[in-house]
């Protein structure tokens, strides 16, 4: 199963196997991971799942569309590498994905 | 200040299952017992009107996590079961089977249930509530097109479900008793704009609808106050919600429209907290006591009141917000419009699907309904926050951006 790894604003590094279909806010979320709350359940409406994405994976991304962009600018500390995580879906090419939260988020 | 060994939980709802993460996310050490009268661990609610009703998502993928999880967390779940009684002088709950369990410190995450409509025939089979898993499921069992199906209420649930069901093929019928839907929610030209996107998409729907009674066994015609009658399938009931505060109040605690917390999340009673759709809170943002019904509220209340249990307070301090989606149109409302004293739109609700709508109070934003506006409504969120001072004819101008409002 591909895996994807979340880190912390402190630098503590969790790696969580991340079945293909998943969002990695439902991967994080799904495992008590801190920072990533994804309140609306991943319809794209909160923004409380921002994770910034490694720049070694960030270009392998499907791209935004025009609500997770809008969603963005009311997310905490947005950044060039931001994304919502509740619209990453996990894929085999994914595997490996580092994500990091956040400090505000937590 | 050391943990309490043993916190129990009472109800598995979004602030149960919340509350029982967070304190093992801030290290929470004790012991935890989560205790629900569903059979599910705690799942999303906010999909059962939405993408579960469709069938595009299945019971699985509502939990808010698996088994596995609250296993390695090391966090006891006791499902299909009431807590009774609370004992305050003993600290133990009674279960409906017997059963006492002793606890250090307790949450009550009751939550609400669904609002009984109170005329003749609402007990027939095919009458269905809409607070659960069971209850979407026993609705789907109902669903197939060209079945004919009367919604009673015209608030988001109703007409989430309007907006699923006519999409599925069925034939569907919504009753508001008011003179406009979500009226308890927005201003009437937000209400016109979704009865326009209703009818548009096929809903014969009604307001000022009396209705005096569901006649057939099962329910076959809904017959209103004049006589006049809406032949029916089966109906389905979105009044509202009732607060459960019936084991809080049998146990003495105070009531006041929910269970009465301060911004701790802490009851009366110093080793009791409450949170989520039960709990009336103060809300600093907006200087007054509240009771919400959303997942917002559920969730980050819930993580104040595990931050209490856990000797580590943070006030819960936050922006209401809420959610609906309806076909293509997503509304997102941030901040309380009560008490408005001017509303600027930008957009026009008559003819477009797309528009907001902000509120201003004493010239600072408090509050807006974005209609498929996501930009506006993040940036509305963070000028609510501020309380913003805005000039009502800029707000107005919609070639000035809304970024500009921001202070730099």
């Amino acid at each position: 199963m591909p895996k994807v790894t979340y880190v912390q604003p402190d630098g503590a590094e969790q790696t969580l196997d991340a079945p293909v279909g998943q969002s990695i806010m439902e991967t994080a979320t799904r495992n008590m991971v801190n920072g990533i709350i994804g309140e609306c359940g991943g319809c794209c409406s909160c923004a409380t799942c921002h994770v910034y994405v490694d720049e070694a994976w960030y270009g392998k991304l499907e791209p935004k569309d025009q609500m997770e962009e809008a969603m963005l600018e009311g997310a905490v500390e947005p950044a060039p590498r931001s994304r919502l995580s509740c619209q990453i879906k996990m894929s085999d090419a994914l595997d490996g994905i580092v994500v990091r939260i956040p400090a505000g988020q937590a | 200040m050391s943990d309490p060994q043993h916190v129990v939980i009472v109800g598995a709802g979004q602030a149960g299952g919340q509350l029982a993460a967070e304190l093992r996310q801030i290290g929470f050490a004790g012991s935890i017992t989560l205790i629900g009268e569903e059979p599910h661990l705690p799942y999303k609610r906010p999909p059962l009107s939405k993408a579960y009703l469709a069938g595009t998502a299945t019971q699985d993928s509502l939990l808010v996590m698996p088994r596995a999880t609250f296993d390695k967390a090391r966090i006891g779940f006791i499902g299909s079961t009431r807590v009774t009684k609370i004992d305050r002088a003993a600290k133990t709950v009674e279960l409906q089977d017997g059963r006492n369990i002793g606890y250090d410190k307790l949450a009550l995450c009751t939550g609400g249930r669904a609002r009984p409509l109170p005329i003749p025939g609402a007990d027939k089979p095919n009458v269905f509530l809409v607070r659960t898993i069971a209850d979407i499921d026993a609705i789907r069992a109902h669903c197939a097109a060209g079945k004919r199906v009367t919604i009673i209420g015209g608030g988001f649930i109703g007409l989430e479900i309007a907006a699923v069901l006519v999409k599925a093929g069925l034939k569907v019928t919504v009753l508001e008793g008011l003179p406009r839907v979500l009226a308890r929610v927005t201003v009437p030209q937000m209400s016109e704009f979704f009865e326009r996107v209703h009818r548009e998409a096929g809903v014969d729907l009604r307001t000022s609808a009396q209705i005096k009674s569901l006649d057939g066994d099962p329910v076959a015609h809904v017959t209103f106050a004049d006589g006049s009658r809406v032949d029916t399938d089966f109906v389905i009931i979105g009044i509202g919600l009732i607060a459960n505060v019936e084991l809080a109040q049998s146990a003495g605690l105070p009531i006041d429209n929910g269970i009465v917390v301060d911004e701790h999340a802490v009851t009366s009673d110093p080793d009791i907290v409450a949170a989520g759709d039960c709990t009336n809170h103060p809300n600093a943002h907006f200087g007054r006591r509240l009771r919400l019904e959303s997942v917002q509220n559920a969730l980050e209340q819930a993580r104040a009141a595990a931050h209490t249990l856990a000797g580590k307070p943070k006030p819960y301090d936050a922006v209401p917000w809420f959610w609906s989606d309806q076909y293509d149109v997503k509304l997102q409302m941030v901040g309380l419009s009560t008490g408005f004293d001017q509303m600027i739109l930008r957009g026009d609700p008559k003819t477009q699907r797309a528009f907001s709508a902000f509120y201003l109070g004493d010239g600072k934003l408090i509050a807006a309904d974005c209609v498929t506006k996501p930009a506006d409504f993040a940036l509305a969120k963070k000028l609510v926050a501020i309380r913003a001072q805005l000039d009502p004819a800029k707000l107005a101008d919609e070639t000035i951006p809304l970024k500009t409002f921001l202070p730099a």
